[in-house]
C-alpha cells in the first residue's frame, strides 16, 4: 500500500508527540509541550488563511480571546459544560469572522489585515473594559474541563500535565489532518488558485469572495479552539490573549516555519514557543530578537524555514 | 457650549498628530506600495531622542533637530536594509517586515533609553489661553501650526519642485518614471527619510502634551493608519482631513460617550470605512491590469 505524503506528515507528527515525553526530565516539559501544541493549532489555521488563500489576518488573537472567554463565561453564566463552551466559542468566532469577512473579502490586498486588526483590538478592548462580565484586565478564572476525572473513573490516571499534553496533542493532530485534507480538496485547490491570481481564479469559475470567507472562518475557528484550550489548561484567562501582539506572534510563527505548509507552520510555532523558554536570561532582548527574526525570515527565507531548507537539500542532490 | 469647544480643541490637537502620521503612511505607500506599520515608531523616536538629547544639556531646538535627523536616518536604514532587499515580495511579507521593524525599534529603544515616561518643557510656557470659556494650551497651537506648515511645505514640494514631481511620477508608475530618467531608488530613499522626519517632527511637537515612552508607537501607527484609511489611502489631502476627523471623533467619544472606549473610535472607523466606502473619503476607485 502506498502511503501519501499527507499521511507521512501525520504519522511523523503523531510519533513525535508520542515519543518526545520519554525524554522529558520533569513534568514541566509537558506544560511547554501542550503550549506548543496549542500554538501549533492556531498557526495551522493561519496556514489555511495565509498559506492557501494568501490573505493575512492581524486579528487572530481576537478569536482566541473569544474562545478563551467563552470557556470562562459560558459555564458560569449559562451552565454550559466547559467542553461544550469550546464549541460555543468556535461557533461565535466563526459567525463573527463571516460577518466581518463578508463585506471585506470582496476587496483585494491589505484590507483584510486592516479590518481584522481593528476587529482584534476591539475584542481586546471589550474584554478589558466590560469589568462586570469579564473582570477586566486582571483576568478571570476558568472552570475545570472535567475530563481528567472522567478518565480516572475509567482507570486511566494522568497527571494534569500529562492529560493536557495528550489532549492538546490529539487536537493538534486532528487540526493538522483537517488542514492537510483541505489542501487537496476542491476548496483547497480553489484557495491556492486565487492565491496565484484572483482574476485568473474567477475566470475559471471560482467564487473568489466565497472561498476567501471560508478560509477566514476556518482560521477563526482554529484560533478560537486554541484560545479555549489555552484558557482551560491555565484555568485562567486575561485580555492579553486577544492582544495585538498575540496576533503578530501567531502570524510570525506561521511565516517563520513556512506559511504554505502545515508541518512548517507547526515547526515555526515550536521554535517561537521554545525560544522564550530557552532565552529567559535574555528576556530584555525578546522584542529585539522577535523583530529581527520576523524581518530576517521575510527577507532571506521568504517561504519560511522548512520549504527553504528542503529546497537547499534538493538543490544539493542535483 | 464651552464644553464642546474644549473637546474640539483637544480633538484637533491630537488629530493634527494623527494627520502627520497618516501623511507619513501616505508618502511611503505612494512611493513603494508598502503599508509601513513602523510609522508610529518614528513619532516615538522623535520624542524620545529629543528628551534624551535635551537632558544631556543640549538646547531644545538643537535636540529636536538632532531627533528629526536621526529618525530620518532610521527611516532610510529601514528602506535600505529591510524593504529594498525584499522588493517584489508579496504584501503579506512586506507587512510582516514592517511590523518586525516596529517591534525591533521598540525593543532597541527600551534598551537604549529606558521604560520610563518622559517629557520636556512646552515651547512657550504652560499658560493656557482662554477662548469662549474653553482653554487651549500654547503647545496645542504649536502642534496645529506645525502640522499645517508641514502640509503646506509638502504641497509646495510636490507641485512646484522638479524633485517633488519626480516623486509623484514614481508613485504613479515606477517603471515609466525610470524610463524617463528618474532615479527611483533615490526617490524611495527620499520618501522614507521624509516620512520618518515628518513622524519625528510630530513626536517633538506633541510630547510636551501627551508625554512619551518607548511603547507609544504602535497605538499611534494604528490611529494614523485609521486616519489614512478614512481619508483614502494614498491621498495627502485625505490624510489631513482623516487625521483631524479621527481626532475630533475620539475627543467627542471620550467626552460624551465613554472615555474607556475612546480608542475604539479609530477601529470602529476602520471597519465602517471598509464596509461602506473602501476607497475612503478622497480615494479613487482602483482597477487592476491583468
Amino acid at each position: 500500500m502506498r502511503i501519501s505524503g499527507k499521511y507521512w506528515t501525520l504519522i511523523f507528527l503523531a510519533a513525535l508527540i508520542a515519543v518526545t515525553p520519554l525524554f522529558f526530565p520533569s513534568g514541566y516539559y509537558f506544560r511547554v509541550g501542550s503550549l506548543l501544541f496549542v500554538n501549533g493549532l492556531a498557526v495551522t489555521g493561519i496556514v489555511v488563511l495565509t498559506g492557501y488563500a494568501g490573505q493575512i489576518s492581524l486579528g487572530q488573537a481576537g478569536f482566541a480571546g473569544i474562545g478563551g472567554y467563552a470557556c470562562a463565561l459560558a459555564p458560569v453564566h449559562w451552565g454550559v459544560p466547559p467542553a461544550l463552551a469550546v464549541v460555543l466559542g468556535a461557533a461565535v468566532s466563526g459567525v463573527l469572522a463571516y460577518l466581518v469577512g463578508r463585506p471585506i473579502l470582496r476587496l483585494k490586498g491589505y484590507y483584510l489585515s486592516v479590518a481584522s486588526l481593528g476587529f482584534g483590538i476591539l475584542v481586546a478592548m471589550v474584554l478589558n473594559n466590560e469589568r462586570e462580565l469579564t473582570k477586566g484586565p486582571d483576568g478571570i478564572n476558568v472552570p475545570d474541563i472535567g475530563l481528567r476525572g472522567l478518565l480516572s473513573d475509567w482507570g486511566l490516571n494522568l497527571t494534569n500535565g500529562e492529560f493536557w499534553y495528550a489532549l492538546t496533542g490529539i487536537c493538534l493532530l486532528i487540526g493538522a489532518w483537517i488542514a492537510l485534507n483541505l489542501q487537496s480538496s476542491p476548496t483547497g485547490r480553489a484557495l491556492r488558485a486565487l492565491h496565484g491570481s484572483e482574476v485568473a481564479a474567477s475566470t475559471v469559475g471560482i467564487d473568489v469572495a466565497r472561498v476567501k470567507i471560508q478560509a477566514f472562518v476556518i482560521s477563526a475557528i482554529y484560533a478560537s479552539v486554541a484560545g479555549s484550550l489555552m484558557a482551560l489548561q491555565n484555568k485562567f484567562v486575561t485580555p492579553d490573549i486577544a492582544g495585538f501582539l498575540h496576533s503578530v506572534e501567531m502570524v510570525t510563527m506561521a511565516v517563520l516555519g513556512g506559511v504554505a505548509s502545515v508541518p512548517g507552520a507547526i515547526l515555526g510555532a515550536g521554535v517561537l514557543t521554545l525560544l522564550p523558554q530557552v532565552l529567559t536570561v535574555l528576556a530584555e532582548y525578546e522584542q529585539l530578537i522577535l523583530g529581527l527574526v520576523m524581518m530576517g525570515v521575510m527577507i532571506f527565507l521568504q517561504e519560511g524555514l522548512v520549504p527553504s531548507i528542503l529546497r537547499w537539500f534538493r538543490g544539493r542532490d542535483e | 457650549m464651552s464644553e464642546l469647544l474644549q473637546f474640539v480643541f483637544s480633538g484637533i490637537t491630537v488629530g493634527a498628530v494623527y494627520a502627520l502620521v497618516a501623511l507619513g503612511f501616505t508618502i511611503i505607500f505612494n512611493a513603494s506600495g508598502v503599508v509601513n506599520f513602523a510609522q508610529g515608531e518614528f513619532v516615538m523616536l522623535g520624542g524620545m531622542i529629543t528628551v534624551f538629547a535635551h537632558a544631556a544639556g543640549l538646547p531644545l531646538p538643537l535636540a529636536a533637530l538632532i531627533a528629526i535627523v536621526v529618525t530620518a536616518a532610521v527611516g532610510v536604514a529601514l528602506n535600505r536594509l529591510a524593504i529594498e532587499p525584499a522588493r517584489g515580495a508579496p504584501v503579506v511579507s512586506l507587512i510582516i517586515i514592517t511590523i518586525g521593524a516596529s517591534i525591533f525599534i521598540r525593543g532597541a529603544s527600551q534598551l537604549i533609553f529606558d521604560k520610563q515616561i518622559h517629557s520636556f518643557p512646552a515651547f512657550s510656557g504652560d499658560d493656557p489661553i482662554h477662548v469662549l470659556g474653553a482653554t487651549i494650551l500654547m503647545q496645542s497651537l504649536w502642534v496645529i501650526g506645525g502640522a499645517l506648515a508641514v502640509f503646506a511645505g509638502l504641497w509646495l514640494f510636490f507641485t512646484k519642485t522638479l524633485l517633488g514631481r519626480a516623486v509623484l511620477a514614481t508613485s504613479n508608475n515606477r517603471m515609466a518614471a525610470q524610463l524617463v530618467g528618474i532615479n527611483t531608488k533615490f526617490v524611495m530613499t527620499l520618501s522614507f527619510a521624509l516620512s520618518a522626519a515628518i513622524g519625528a517632527f510630530g513626536g517633538v511637537l506633541v510630547t510636551p502634551i501627551t508625554l512619551t515612552a518607548y511603547d507609544v508607537g504602535l497605538a499611534l501607527a494604528l490611529k494614523g493608519f485609521a486616519a489614512a484609511m478614512l481619508g483614502g489611502m494614498g491621498n495627502p489631502k485625505g490624510a489631513l482631513v482623516g487625521g483631524l476627523l479621527l481626532g475630533l471623533l475620539e475627543a467627542l467619544t471620550a467626552g460624551y460617550l465613554s472615555s474607556q472606549y475612546k480608542d475604539a473610535a479609530a477601529f470602529v472607523i476602520i471597519l465602517a470605512v471598509l464596509f461602506f466606502m473602501p476607497q475612503g473619503l478622497f480615494g479613487r476607485k482602483s482597477t487592476d491590469r491583468v
